[in-house]
């Protein structure tokens, strides 16, 4: 070391009303060092950096940068002294360009054609190819991230500030990722990179702090520890992987044929050709990085979009024009990702969320009128089976954490005894604890004999869970294979399509088969 | 029979009210807030321009308090939707009916009386040249500020960082504050501007138009406007293309009721509306290039957390 540190953080204590977000934080980056800020959702890694960046503003605590004490009072302060952010959620506008965009991110702006030339040679310093010249919306999630990427590296950043950079990546992205930030660290910038993949950690990051409910609960070089050994360190406990017993395929329940589907929101993704079957007792892991297709095969499948009847079958019978009522009564029930708003009402208490799509098959309804003490009644078996934490069933579902949300509209699926059950992102924003208790679940509704698809983004959960493994790729989907034997670097090719491959050159995703 | 050339210049003074009050809700919804209360702010523009018009005696004066009305009222709007976070649809409803009610008891003692007149811009030897030139220079300094506002709003839109900023917001407020952008102030000046663009098309109704102050007079004129913003797809020389059809149709309706074609009065009196549906139906009969414009937060509550 010796070198002075680039940014200290002494003490930083932020709290919300009824959370401690960050509790004596203290840490420091040197020049030139990557180093991971690693923990669970929820353990205050947002809100530090928040704070770093300007975007919150500490209860208590300091914070130095290249060794002048550091108090941004907005994000322009902070991007004015060095310091930039690439975004969890891209902080990008899908109607604007490149070029706009970027634009937005920096305090002084070059006139628009010196800009795309500079856009173009930061690019191709840093093997980060882009068109300035086109609309975000149209950019797949690795080439937005480039966006980002570059607006930061414009401004010649002393600290580059990286949140769950990997977490929409396809392994090649990831791999194409960490080349460029070893590129940025070489030329003497600090990263701070949060994330809680280990792996991606091990393989990057000089030094790692990790913490724990707003605290920091070890220092560590990842390098020279286990990744189990870091997991523990972050959850504060053992987590066991699902457990999975053999069992026989059963008949073919769900089976889908060629179904092709134009989009129905502006830059939404058409379906093309889409085919698979699922049989009684298996489970489906379709993967792929979100915004290729994920959400329109789950309307298509739940029925709020409609198809020819034979591009769906159920057991046989075609279901495609069947509405959401019709295919829930038969026993095809979806889990959609978007929980408040699209899986739950945010305004509306659990046992009403509960009747929203029990009411067929829990006879919730009788000659038109709800039978509210049933619906009750069912909310909290809900919430017993599944450990949801929450005071009762008449607490409105805004008011749940992401993790107990998400397995309070699981549960009320499974609940209900699907033949069939589609989720997409089940364990998205969850946290560890409760993500495996959804993946048990969904283990143990196969075992019983159902059928389950399960869309999402995480390959290491697909990887535990399903039988079979394919991936969806700007609208198309893969020949499912089996998960038994089925390598990294193959699973990578089959979610990149072909254009990760190359180094994604401009135009490239066309190419994609 | 209907004289084209001056049916051009009644068109372009018909339709100069809906295009100001059209080029200002169009800023403010590229900004991402729907603001329905431009009907209120027109005729609140209608009665203060008015008033002032006529106890001052310039015609200019009354232009300039039509936009501080405008301006005044949608205030309201910006504190109401912006600090209190309120509903911009119901806001803008309440906005509407409290205008209309505000300007009747402003200017009970004022029907009937004539307004200051309106010189127009360039001398009368100008304008008698010749049909073209009766055309390009036989206005009020009103029609040239209008035209001069879409052109201005085009280029400060679409050319320079203020614009670029204004679509970022519009398009997404939780990214356009992550890059540390004032949400809340841009959106207000942007509901101000549409105000005071509402505020003087009320004025000019009143001063220019009739020119004369009767309750209710602006007669639907801020919903055509609201019409018009999605008829243009919230693009400035559409808004000039839209408002320039609509004050065609009723400029030519007129002439149609005047002359000897026996066609139901009803019916003409209708027919604007009725191309203003037709149009709107076939715009958005394409709905992912509707949207494709549109700017994506509009009319959504913002609220910063943390």
């Amino acid at each position: 070391m010796g070198l002075t540190p680039l940014l200290t953080i002494d003490g930083l204590t932020k709290t919300y009303p009824g959370v401690v977000a960050n509790d004596d934080v203290s840490f420091h980056l040197a020049p030139g060092e990557i180093h991971a800020l690693l923990g669970e959702n929820g353990a205050g890694k947002s809100t530090l950096v928040k704070m770093i960046y300007g975007l919150a503003k500490p209860d208590a605590g300091a914070m130095t940068l290249g060794g002048a004490p550091y108090t941004p009072a907005a994000p322009w302060a902070a991007r004015a002294a060095g310091v930039a952010m690439v975004f969890q959620h891209f902080s990008l506008f899908e109607a604007l360009n490149v070029a706009e965009n970027i634009a937005l991110g920096t305090e002084t702006l070059p006139p628009p054609r010196a800009l795309a030339a500079q856009i173009r040679e930061v690019g191709k310093s840093y093997g980060l190819p882009l068109d300035p010249g086109r609309l975000v919306g149209d950019l797949s999630a690795g080439e937005r991230q480039r966006v980002e990427i570059i607006r930061c590296l414009l401004q010649n950043p002393r600290l580059l500030i990286m949140d769950e950079p990997t977490s929409v990546l396809t392994p090649q992205e990831a791999d194409i990722l960490f080349h460029t930030l070893r590129k940025i660290s070489a030329g003497g910038a600090a990263i701070l990179y949060i994330s809680h993949k280990l792996e991606d950690i091990r393989t990057l990051c000089d030094k790692a702090t990790i913490l724990r409910q707003g605290k920091v609960v070890a220092t560590c070089t990842p390098r020279e520890v286990s990744a189990a050994r870091i997991a523990e360190l972050m959850v504060g406990q053992l987590l066991s992987p699902p457990a999975r017993t053999e069992r026989a395929p059963g008949e073919v329940l769900l089976k889908v044929a060629d179904l092709s589907l134009e989009p129905v929101a502006a830059f939404g993704t058409p379906l093309r050709h889409i085919g698979f079957d699922v049989r009684a007792g298996e489970v489906l892991g379709i993967g792929g990085v979100a915004g290729n297709g994920q959400d329109e095969l789950l309307m298509a499948l739940s029925g709020e979009v409609l198809t020819a009847p034979g591009a769906i079958l159920f057991k046989d019978h075609g279901i495609g024009a069947m509405p959401p009522g019709q295919r829930r009564s038969l026993g095809l029930l979806c889990a959609p990702e978007e929980r408040l708003g699209h899986a739950a009402a945010p305004d509306m208490s659990l046992t009403e969320n509960a009747v929203l799509t029990a009411r067929q098959r829990e006879g919730l309804e009788r000659g038109g009128f709800l039978d509210w003490a049933g619906a009750k009644d069912f909310a909290r078996r809900v919430i017993a089976n599944f450990d949801v934490r929450t005071p009762g069933p008449d607490v409105v579902a805004r008011a749940l954490s992401g993790g107990n949300l998400q397995k309070y509209v699981i549960g009320r699926e499974i609940l209900q005894t699907p033949t069939v059950l589609v989720v997409n992102q089940p364990t998205w924003g969850v946290d560890a604890g409760a993500a495996a208790a959804i993946r048990q679940a969904l283990l143990d509704l196969a075992k019983g004999g159902a059928a389950v698809v399960c869309i999402s983004q995480d390959i290491d959960e697909l990887l535990e869970i399903s039988d079979w493994f394919c991936a969806l790729n700007e609208g198309h989907l893969s020949t499912p294979r089996p998960v038994r034997g089925l390598s990294m670097e193959e699973i990578g090719l089959m979610l990149g399509g072909a254009h990760a491959t190359h180094k994604a050159e401009p135009g490239a995703t066309h190419a994609a088969a | 029979m209907i004289d084209p050339v001056t049916l051009i210049v009644a068109l372009i003074g018909a339709s100069t009210p809906i295009l100001l009050a059209a080029i200002g809700e169009l800023v403010v919804e590229k900004s991402g807030v729907l603001n329905l209360g431009v009907e209120g702010m027109m005729i609140i523009g209608a009665i203060c321009g008015f008033m002032t018009a006529v106890n001052i005696g310039f015609s200019w004066s009354g232009f300039v308090a039509g936009a501080a009305g405008g301006a005044i009222l949608s205030v309201v709007f910006a504190f109401l939707t912006q600090f209190l976070l309120s509903n911009q649809v119901a806001t803008g409803l309440a906005l509407t009916l409290f205008g209309l009610g505000l300007a009747a008891l402003l200017g009970e003692a004022y029907s009937g009386i004539s307004p200051p007149l309106t010189p127009d811009l360039f001398p009368q030897t100008l304008q008698e040249g010749s049909a073209i030139s009766s055309i390009i220079f036989g206005h009020d300094p009103v029609i040239y500020l209008s035209l001069g506002l879409v052109a201005a709003v085009w280029y400060v839109l679409q050319h320079t960082r203020a614009g670029l900023i204004l679509r970022a917001v519009g398009e997404n407020h939780d990214a356009a504050h992550a890059l540390g952008y004032r949400v809340v102030r841009i959106r207000c000046l942007a509901i101000i501007f549409g105000g005071a663009c509402a505020g003087l098309g009320g004025a000019y109704l009143s001063l220019v138009r009739v020119p004369s102050w009767t309750e209710g007079m602006t007669a639907g004129a801020g919903w055509i406007a609201l019409a018009i913003v999605v008829f243009a797809s919230w693009r400035p020389w559409r808004a000039l293309l839209g408002a320039y059809l609509f004050g065609g149709i009723a400029a030519l309706q007129l002439r149609l009721q005047a002359s000897d074609i026996t066609v139901p009065v009803v019916l003409l009196d209708m027919s604007p509306y009725i191309v203003t549906i037709v149009v709107l139906v076939l715009m958005s009969s394409n709905r992912v290039r509707a949207t494709l414009n549109a700017p994506a937060a509009l009319g959504k509550v913002f609220h910063a957390s943390g």
